[in-house]
């Protein structure tokens, strides 16, 4: 399974890096909706430095969906789904390796989000650390349920429009959870703070990294 | 692990119906084919020719019947039949971002073959220099075939599955895929060929079994026992040279408990 993870990471992050989907469109994508949140909260930094965490998990959240139709996508064209179930890889494997290759992505487009918190909302993180941490176990969550709902959505025509109606709310106590401990670390949370919401991250991550290692070999049959 | 039974047959299908929702794909396909064998599949279009094969690629899950591939029930040990089994589909299965050595790569590696094999295979193949570097988005029809085919060289699989291999190949290619099958087959593998250009097929087949409305509905041998072509003739209808000797499948009749079949077969 491992070695099949290995080799899915690669061939995934291999494309991205060839056609720079997620820096040249999933990132400028996040960039945006920054920008147009800070449009609507007008020109006061005081409340932008407040909404600043729950905006920055809304803008991955968004980015998200993104990344994961993307992922998508890239076995849609030329009978690739096929391919990959023909291949012979243990599906499990299939499931870590994309979820990986999508985290990869979104780690980077979350620090990419994170200065842009900085500099558009002029929110100060006091707790870095803290917020690494909520970034780490969110984006985790974020990419397996992304991939096994991206797996479910996969051989419908109506894939696009579907993956965000079905994926946003299960992925509700992400936001939740990201911007508590996010707030936190603007304080500059001391542990106990964040403590239990990244806990709630890490049951999340567990409960769809396991779902998704037991069902994404079935989703990908009957898909 | 999956067990690995030997069995003298590669593929055994006794009446295998497979269903798309509820339109018929097979409507009780019964064949067998020896290891080694090398088996033509004709038939009109929609007859069921790539649905037979997706079948024994596993990517179809029979709705009834017994089905055997290489030993293997396709259902319950998908990812270790898979690993022994190369499908040329009408799709070449590639990524456009990845070059083709890297699509090679990926594919041989993921069915854990020997990489070893691949600079040899993508010569066979007239993948050479520049091309390799090139990324499989810029290739044309034909050059995207043979990178399939590529890819199936180097894995070297026990049973290859082709459907309509001849599609967007050039002259040269043509040949050159005949002379794959020839080798695959007398290395001891299984090769079945579905394929409307029976006139390409048939010198490399033993057998030739035609599929109608999704059942087998004749059968003709192509080489004698000794190996060589036989003269032609009319197809017989199927049951008499089964291997099992079977009977030719009953049309279905009102009183066929699968009437949803019946009803798609007559669309058909």
């Amino acid at each position: 399974m491992w070695r099949d993870t290995l080799l899915m990471v690669g061939k995934d992050l291999r494309i991205e890096a060839r056609s720079r989907v997620a820096l040249s469109q999933v990132a400028p994508f996040g960039v945006i909706a920054l920008v147009l949140f800070a449009f609507a909260l007008g020109p006061d930094r005081s409340p932008m430095a407040k909404a600043a965490p729950g905006l920055f998990w809304v803008a991955v959240l968004f980015s998200t969906v993104l990344a994961i139709q993307r992922s998508v996508s890239v076995e849609s064209v030329d009978g690739a789904r096929d391919g990959l179930r023909l291949s012979g890889l243990d599906p499990a494997g299939v499931f870590l390796g994309k979820t990986a290759a999508v985290a990869v992505q979104l780690v980077i487009l979350e620090a990419i989000l994170g200065v842009g918190v900085v500099l558009l909302y002029g929110a100060r993180m006091n707790s870095v650390w803290l917020a690494v941490v909520a970034c780490v176990a969110g984006t985790i969550g974020l990419a397996a349920a992304g991939t096994l709902y991206g797996a479910l959505s996969a051989g419908l025509r109506v894939r696009e429009t579907l993956l965000p109606f079905l994926l946003l709310p299960v992925v509700a106590p992400v936001l939740l959870a990201g911007t508590r401990i996010w707030q936190a670390a603007l304080a500059g949370g001391i542990p106990s703070q964040g403590t239990p919401w990244v806990r709630l991250l890490i049951v999340f991550d567990a409960v769809y990294l396991a779902l998704g290692v037991v069902v994404f070999g079935p989703i990908q049959e009957s898909s | 692990m999956a067990p690995a039974v030997p069995s003298p047959l590669a593929l055994s299908l006794h009446d295998a119906v497979a269903l798309s929702g509820r339109f018929p794909l097979l409507a009780g396909v019964d064949l067998e084919v020896a290891t080694g064998e090398t088996v033509l599949v004709e038939g009109p279009n929609g007859a069921g020719k790539t649905s037979l094969l997706r079948l024994c690629a596993g990517l179809v899950t029979p709705a009834s019947g017994r089905v055997s591939v290489l030993g293997l029930d396709p259902v319950r040990h998908r990812t270790a039949l898979r690993r022994r089994v190369g499908f040329l589909a009408h799709a070449s299965h590639l990524y456009d971002d990845l070059t083709v050595r890297e699509n090679v790569k990926f594919a041989v590696r993921a069915a854990g073959g020997s990489i070893d094999r691949i600079p040899a295979a993508c010569d066979r193949l007239g993948l050479a220099g520049r091309l390799l570097r090139t990324s499989a988005a810029k290739l044309s029809a034909g050059q995207r075939r043979r990178v399939a085919l590529a890819v199936l060289v180097a894995r070297s699989p026990e049973l290859w599955l082709l459907d309509e291999p001849h599609a967007g190949l050039d002259a040269e290619a043509r040949v050159l895929l005949g002379q794959l099958v020839t080798e695959a087959s007398t290395g001891g593998a299984t090769v079945v060929i579905a394929s409307h250009e029976a006139n390409l097929v048939e010198p490399l087949a033993d057998r030739a079994v035609t599929i109608t409305g999704g059942r087998m509905t004749g059968e003709r041998t192509l080489r004698d026992p000794a190996g060589e072509p036989m003269p032609t003739g009319d197809p017989v209808p199927a049951g008499e040279l089964m291997p099992t000797g079977d009977p030719a499948p009953a049309p279905l009749s009102d009183a066929d408990p699968t009437p949803d079949v019946e009803r798609a077969i007559h669309v058909a």
